[in-house]
């Protein structure tokens, strides 16, 4: 087994920047848009875990939207993404309507469940 | 008809009930004259009727009430009006005359002429009694009031004669030749009407045929009606007051005037002026009218005047020493002529037959002119007894004009104070009878007596009762009450045998009624009597009762009642009980994790400017670009509502009280506070009323 050094970390944090850097500029924005909302549901989770669930479905409908908009920002990044073949017949417009649409939806619920 | 009945059905009740409560007759007092004076209320200083205002002046005079002024000047117009006036009839002529006489309205030479002559001819023209009665004594009202007249009916005895001719054999009349109907009442009538027309007569009226009516007025005696406690009356559907007010009536004219004397049964004669004093105070304003007419009738005739025999009070005290009084005055309370009264017996109720006082003459006080017997045998025990008195006239010449009872029986109660002693109660044990705890006791005072005992004791409660002369005294009530914590009741009788009043309670034998209810029990005596001037009511104490476990099948003590009044009480206030509102964290803290939310998003904002976003390709020409800015805009907007929502700028609620904003952050968090998730619509209601009204 190879021993693992803060060496090869480095070696593999820059392999990983370069590599990222190639991504194109509208991925790395939907990438940026996931961290964001991840890092938002994790305040609201630290806010629960600090200071209480009260009231518990305020929380609830906060981390789902933040956490739904993550998941859906992730299918968009995935259909927008060229080198994904899968997804190669689809406008990146119309993916973007799915997100915008799937958004809405999400969103119509987490306000009725806000109380 | 029915109405009548039912009427007459009540006064016999009343009658029965009055007669049942005391047959001792009071003379004519003050209470009526105060009463009369809410009878006879004058509406607008004057009275619906000339009739009614006969019936309230005549009352009111006999009792002595001087109320002419108030009431003369309006009803005197009405006499004035009616008296010339062709139209009026003959029955309003009469009680106008009537009134006249009391008020003296017109008087003197002024004769009212269209008046004589439409009386005068209405007595040539009558064929029915009442036509006869109006016009006769109208006639003789105006011989009474105007002094210049000099009325005579030429034809009087043929007047008589058609009178008499409506008579029956039993000495009733009818009303009309027509109608074989007879009746008592118009006999009082008839009476009244005859005696007008023999004093209206120029010369004296055939003598057979006023024998001939005194005949029938014996026969009308004969149907006469009794109540046992010898008070008579006449009945018949007019009601027993203005029937025997009627004939009364009737017979004090005949006796005035006529000049043999009507020799009337003097025991019926008293008995009718107690039926006029039982009935009391009437309510009725023609009974009260035709009450005192009758008694004014009775005190002042020409047959005989009835006295009656009264005692200011029933009731001797032997502890007080108070002479029994005895007054004997006429109906209307005025002074009787000497005369003695006798105690001929006094027989006690509880031996029958003997006499404690016999033929003993009462002392007479001629200060407050009352009889009086000042000292009673020594042998003369507490309890009730029956006096009977015997009123004798001193002059000879008074028996004539007075009547008395032969006999007065008057009950009489006599109290005195009842010794108690050797009262003592004690626990004994059941199958020896010996005695484990003793208590002697003081009964004129609660004593706070402490015993214990199980079920196998006996308790033991005994007294000795003894009349102020040293009998032994039984009285009515005397009782033993135990009263349980749990307010369940049990009374006992306690009995008298031979000296002692003595009570044994076996507990053994009363486990089952006591419920097997063991613990504290209150004692309380009770010993009571009419003529036991002490009663008293004692509270002994209490019993520790200890009584075996109850068995299944034993009954439960009953439930105890319940104050039936306790339901309209106020209910206990309901007390919400609503959820304990969840502790929220401070202001500040929230605030500061709302900052932290904040913070990605401007790490996001950051990060795009790092990246270097294009947005060039934003549509330039004028169309896309419009579009695209009111697409980002409609988006901005619907974020900028969600914002003023927040914040309370919009989502007004309005009520009578204004407008306010509901669905904001404080109003969903108050809401939540306080409404349980069990609490009705109406419960909901209110609390969202009361959070309105507080914002």
């Amino acid at each position: 087994m190879v021993k693992s050094t803060s060496k090869d970390a480095q070696d593999l944090f820059r392999s990983l920047h370069s590599a990222y850097s190639a991504t194109p500029t509208n991925l790395k924005i939907i990438d940026m848009y996931v961290v964001f909302a991840v890092f938002t549901a994790l305040i609201q989770v630290a806010y629960m875990a600090l200071v209480g669930s009260f009231p518990f479905n305020s929380f609830l409908s906060g981390v789902l939207s933040c956490v739904g908009t993550a998941v859906l920002a992730v299918c968009l990044r995935i259909q927008v993404n060229k080198e994904n073949k899968e997804f190669k017949d689809l406008a990146p417009e119309r993916a973007f309507a799915d997100f915008v649409l799937c958004n809405l939806v999400l969103h119509l619920v987490i306000i009725n469940f806000l109380g | 008809m029915m109405e009548r009945g039912l009427v007459r059905f009540l006064f016999l009740i009343l009658a029965v009930a009055i007669c049942g409560a005391a047959s001792v007759f009071q003379p004519i007092s003050d209470s009526h004259r105060s009463a009369a004076l809410d009878v006879f209320v004058p509406v607008d200083g004057s009275y619906k009727s000339l009739e009614e205002a006969y019936e309230a002046l005549k009352t009111l005079e006999i009792l002595g009430i001087d109320k002419k002024s108030d009431l003369s000047s309006a009803t005197c117009e009405n006499v004035v009006k009616v008296l010339p006036l062709s139209s009026s009839t003959l029955k309003d002529a009469l009680y106008a005359l009537s009134v006249n006489g009391i008020l003296k309205c017109k008087s003197g030479e002024d004769v009212p002429k269209d008046i004589v002559s439409k009386l005068q001819t209405g007595v040539k023209e009558a064929k029915l009694l009442l036509d006869f009665y109006y016009s006769v004594r109208g006639l003789v009202l105006v011989k009474e009031q105007f002094s210049g007249t000099d009325i005579s009916l030429g034809d009087a005895e043929a007047v008589f004669r058609s009178i008499k001719a409506l008579s029956q054999s039993d000495g009733k009349w009818r009303y009309s030749p027509n109608n074989p109907e007879s009746s008592t009442f118009a006999a009082g009538l008839a009476f009244e009407t005859l005696a007008g027309v023999i004093s209206l007569a120029p010369s004296e009226i055939d003598h057979s045929l006023i024998q001939t009516l005194k005949t029938g007025i014996t026969k009308l005696f004969d149907s006469i009606q009794k109540y046992d406690d010898g008070t008579f009356y006449f009945d018949e559907s007019e009601g027993p007051i203005s029937t025997t007010a009627s004939v009364i009536r009737g017979l004090k004219s005949f006796a005035a005037s006529e000049s043999t004397g009507l020799n009337l049964p003097g025991e019926k004669i008293v008995g009718l002026a107690k039926f006029f004093l039982g009935v009391g105070i009437p309510g009725e304003a023609k009974d009260f009218f035709n009450q005192i007419d009758a008694l004014t009738c009775l005190e002042d005739n020409r047959f005989s005047v009835p006295l009656i025999l009264s005692l200011p009070s029933s009731v001797i005290s032997l502890t007080k020493k108070e002479p029994l009084k005895v007054k004997v005055s006429t109906v209307l309370g005025s002074k009787a002529p000497a005369l003695s009264v006798k105690l001929a017996q006094a027989l006690s109720s509880g031996s029958k037959g003997s006499s404690v006082i016999n033929n003993q003459e009462l002392k007479f006080d001629a200060e407050s002119a009352t009889y009086f017997l000042e000292s009673f045998p020594k042998n003369f025990d507490v309890g009730k007894y029956t006096f009977v008195f015997e009123i004798l006239l001193d002059e000879s010449a008074n028996e004539k004009a007075y009547i008395t009872e032969a006999q007065t029986k008057v009950p009489i109660a006599a109290t005195g104070a009842i010794t108690i002693e050797n009262a003592e109660i004690a626990v004994l044990d059941s199958d020896v009878g010996s005695v484990e705890s003793q208590k002697k006791l003081d009964l004129t005072k609660d004593e706070a007596v402490s015993l214990s005992a199980n079920h196998l004791q006996k308790l033991r409660l005994s007294f000795q009762l003894t009349t102020p002369i040293g009998h032994v005294f039984k009285p009515h009530q005397a009782f033993l009450k135990l009263k349980h914590e749990s307010q369940v009741e049990h009374i006992f009788l306690v009995k008298t045998s031979g000296k002692k009043s003595e009570l044994f309670l076996d507990f053994l034998g009363l486990v089952e009624k006591l419920y097997y209810l063991s613990g504290k029990y209150e004692i309380q005596l009770t010993i009571g009597d009419a003529s036991m001037e002490n009663s008293l009511l004692s509270n002994i104490g209490h019993i520790e009762l200890d009584l075996p476990e109850r068995p299944e099948k034993a009954a439960r003590p009953p439930l105890q009642p319940t104050d039936p009044y306790s339901r309209y009480v106020p209910k206990a206030e309901i007390s919400h009980i609503f959820r304990i509102p969840e502790k929220l964290p401070a202001k500040q803290i929230s605030l500061v994790f709302l900052g932290l939310i904040v913070l990605p998003f401007i790490g996001f904002l950051i990060g795009l400017t790092r990246l270097g976003v294009n947005i060039k390709s934003f549509p330039s020409s004028v169309g896309a670009a419009t579009s695209a800015l009111l697409f980002h805009g409609g988006i901005g907007a619907v974020l900028l509502l969600y914002v003023l929502f927040w914040v309370k700028a919009i989502g007004s609620v309005h009520d009578s009280k204004g407008t306010v904003f509901a669905g904001s952050v404080s109003v969903v968090r108050r809401t939540q506070n306080t409404v349980s998730p069990r609490s009705s619509i109406e419960q909901a209601e209110i609390c969202l009323k009361d959070i309105y009204s507080s914002l």
